[in-house]
């Protein structure tokens, strides 16, 4: 039996634990709402980006980039979004567990990986995994837009440049879904799919094109590339304050239980030593 | 035929402008562009630097945008710029440096031909358009 003196230290330590926990929540509640407005903000751009992106393939028929190249299916690019820090719940478990089955399932090809955020690169250092390029505290201070479109370049550099035998490059990060839950999605990069032209327009009145179609198709593609990588940053960054606001949320619930608990345990051995003086006195008294 | 157009300019990070107006003016890679509503559809580059211009009723507006593009449907304009600052939102000391800055690049790209002088040139467009209109917004 634990003295009274160790459970009132322990209710105290308990008692300050949770003093940070809640704090933690609190912060990342504020953190929250700011990364779903930025999340909110650049959705427009996207979107518009995608329209034009549709007419203009449409327009352009069986025009060739590199960046749209279809190759071989041999040789992967995986790029890893997670967090710098940890206390965010399975959040980064989930994302770690996903590029191992990725991993697992395309063992026959050679992956190599690109790490953004320290925690996929701790947990893939120690691991027999070609780590070819790595960012950290990259969304520590919330993503900044030159900061992803860079990342998307060199992810673009990596597929297209001279003797590349890259075949194709896929990135995983969390989707934020709500506060409660995110999604690990798997997405391919490069070559950019159909999927970024939207619906095909219907063939109506045309545009009129300041630059030739293929000039302009040719600028927007890499932009739609860094649009996409800024896109991913800025989900996962949305999602992971959410994953640390629920599991700070939770720990402050564990360690009110755990005060109410051990505070019981404390009056009930105050009880007890009271309970033993008083005998102790009135046997005294009686013998006497 | 519609009366107005609705101008909206976005940035990968923001909604800079969402209104409606008479008449538009935008620095388009090959030449100004003016539109007005029922304007045919086009389709441009952006001019690395320049200024657009926006006009409703007796009121005048100007936003300093940088590289880009800009989609105009019938009654709708649609501005995807790099950068797009409203003259509210220039902060002087940053812009003066950066003019700065891109000054000493091209003074120093005539002996090094490894400084990338077009974009040291359009730092300094850029800068040079900002501070105009900063200093017209102060005037009021």
């Amino acid at each position: 039996m634990p003295s009274l003196q160790d459970l009132r230290r322990r209710v105290r330590t308990v008692r300050n634990m949770q003093k940070i926990t809640r704090s933690y929540k609190m912060v990342s509640a504020a953190k929250l709402r700011r990364a779903q407005e930025r999340v909110v903000a650049a959705r427009p751009y996207a979107n518009t980006m995608m329209r034009v992106l549709g007419r203009l393939s449409a327009r352009a028929g069986d025009y060739r980039h590199p960046l749209l190249e279809r190759r071989g299916d041999e040789h992967y690019v995986l790029a890893l979004v997670t967090a710098d820090r940890g206390l965010c719940g399975a959040f980064n478990t989930n994302l770690i567990k996903a590029a191992q089955q990725f991993l697992r399932e395309n063992s026959d090809k050679k992956t190599e990986m690109v790490t953004i955020g320290r925690k996929g690169r701790d947990f893939f250092r120690r691991r027999k995994v070609d780590i070819v390029q790595e960012y950290i505290n990259v969304t520590a201070q919330g993503v900044d837009h030159q900061e992803a479109a860079r990342i998307a370049r060199e992810l673009m550099e990596m597929f297209t440049s001279e003797g590349s035998t890259v075949d194709r490059v896929f990135v995983i990060y969390n989707e934020f879904k709500s506060v409660l839950s995110q999604r690990v999605v798997v997405k391919q990069l490069l070559p950019i799919g159909a999927e970024a032209f939207g619906e095909a327009e219907e063939a109506g009145m045309d545009y009129l094109y300041e630059q030739p179609p293929a000039e302009l198709f040719a600028r927007l593609l890499p932009r739609y590339v860094e649009t996409q990588v800024f896109y991913s940053l800025l989900e996962s960054v949305a999602s992971e304050h959410g994953a640390r606001m629920t599991a700070m949320d939770a720990a402050s619930k564990n360690a009110g239980e755990l005060i109410d608990s051990l505070t019981l345990t404390m009056n009930r051995a105050r009880q007890a030593s009271i309970t033993r003086e008083i005998i102790e006195v009135v046997s005294g008294a009686q013998s006497g | 035929m519609p009366e107005k157009i609705h101008l909206s300019v976005v940035t990968p990070e923001r909604k800079v402008l969402d209104m409606e107006v008479d008449r538009v003016e935008i620095p388009g890679l090959d030449g100004e562009l003016g539109i007005l509503p029922g304007h045919t559809e086009l389709i441009s580059q952006l001019k690395p630097a320049g200024l657009l211009t926006y006009h409703t009723g007796e009121d005048k507006g100007e936003i300093s945008i940088s590289d880009g593009f800009v989609e105009v449907s019938r009654d709708r304009v649609e501005v995807l710029a790099d950068r797009a600052e409203r003259p509210e939102d220039i902060d002087l000391a940053r812009v003066l440096e950066i003019k700065e800055q891109a000054e000493r690049q091209i003074q120093k790209a005539m002996t090094d031909p490894d400084i990338d002088i077009a974009r040291a040139t359009a730092d300094l467009e850029r800068a040079v358009i900002d501070l105009q209109l900063a200093e017209k917004a102060r005037r009021g």
